[in-house]
């Protein structure tokens, strides 16, 4: 876990710092720029879908697709990111207190 | 003596460091329910101190994937801070030794506070307000939010199993303002479900990425023709630099 903590903390030093560094060329160069618009988008609904609907190497449906998609509602209704986060744990936890 | 200006910029990037701990409360908690130690949640909070990077690693952890994996996740949605560099390192020019600590201070709230090109010292002091402020409201709610779930028992009896993707949701919502980044979602998130039942945990998101970064370079390609033949729109650049800040935060 260290190991991975390490990795991960000096990659995005890294990257903090190479974009500090780096030739104006490189970071207005259209392709880069648009993995950099694109690619954060693309690994959040990834880390949405994986986290909601597998277990595992399984995919389901359980009290975690309703809290997300009260979540998803909260964002809708433009609520601050506490009051979402805690709806949508409250919304998985009543679900799974009724089953 | 400061003025009304330089006193407005420090107000905000307080607000901006309070806002942000609360992400930091529910990150603390979700990493200590990962089975992350506290001492290895608040190593991350210190040194990879970027949210939405620390969250992908907790998150791909908790659901069985190898640490290694979640890393790599991290690393790839930090590659965005790299992209705030062209804007922050002509406001700054920093030399070496100040580069190298400033750098760990490039975050989206950083970034978004130096947006005033008018006034570079003003844009210089919101850079470095809202880095150091988010950086103590951050590692602050990190521990104490670590420190709250640990108090507690079961916790996917408590719903604390969808703090991570009802954290991404947040995260994402802002980003997805044009139709290329809405096809960037929905390919990740279809190529990550249909990874799952074949890959390891953790693997999935990783391929959804080499999809959409295949898409990018394509949908670039393409862009560059359309320019060619109408020669007429400039790219737009430096302006996602505030995407993930609270739309009542926004600066400029």
């Amino acid at each position: 876990m260290w190991v991975a903590i390490a990795v991960g903390a000096v990659s995005c030093y890294a990257l903090k710092l190479g974009g500090l560094s780096a030739p104006k060329a490189v970071l207005e160069d259209r392709r880069v720029q648009k993995v950099a618009e694109l690619l954060p988008v693309a690994l959040l609904a990834a880390l949405i879908v994986t986290q909601t609907f597998s277990k595992q190497q399984e995919l389901t449906i359980d009290p975690r697709a309703a809290g997300v998609g009260v979540a998803v509602i909260a964002v809708l209704l433009r609520a601050p990111f506490l009051v979402v986060v805690t709806l949508a744990a409250a919304a998985a936890a009543l679900l799974r207190l009724i089953a | 003596m400061r003025n009304e200006a330089e006193k407005r910029v420090i107000r905000d990037a307080l607000g901006i460091g309070i806002a942000t701990g609360t992400y930091g409360l529910s990150f603390g908690a979700l990493s200590t329910t990962a089975g992350l130690t506290l001492p290895q949640t608040c190593v991350l909070s210190l040194l990879m101190f970027t949210g939405a990077s620390q969250f992908a690693f907790v998150g791909v952890v908790a659901a069985g994937g190898a640490p290694l994996a979640g890393a790599a996740t991290a690393a790839l949605l930090g590659s965005r801070n790299a992209l705030y560099g062209l804007h922050l390192a002509r406001l700054h020019r920093l030399r070496l030794p100040r580069r190298l600590g400033a750098a760990q201070f490039v975050i989206d709230e950083s970034a978004a506070m130096s947006l005033d090109t008018r006034n570079e010292p003003l844009a210089r002091l919101g850079f470095w307000a809202a880095g150091l402020s988010v950086f103590g409201c951050w590692n602050i709610a990190t521990l104490l939010g670590a420190l709250g779930a640990r108090a507690l028992s079961n916790p996917s009896v408590l719903g604390l199993d969808v703090v991570a993707p009802a954290a991404f949701v947040a995260l994402m919502a802002p980003r997805l303002r044009t139709p290329i980044t809405w096809w960037a979602a929905l390919i990740a998130a279809a190529v990550a479900l249909t990874a799952v039942p074949f890959t390891p945990a953790g693997v999935p998101v990783l391929l959804a990425a080499a999809a959409v970064v295949a898409l990018s370079l394509w949908s670039s390609h393409d862009d560059e023709r359309r320019v060619e033949t109408d020669s007429g729109e400039v790219p737009r650049n430096a302006s996602h630099v505030d995407d993930t800040v609270p739309e009542e935060r926004k600066v400029g």
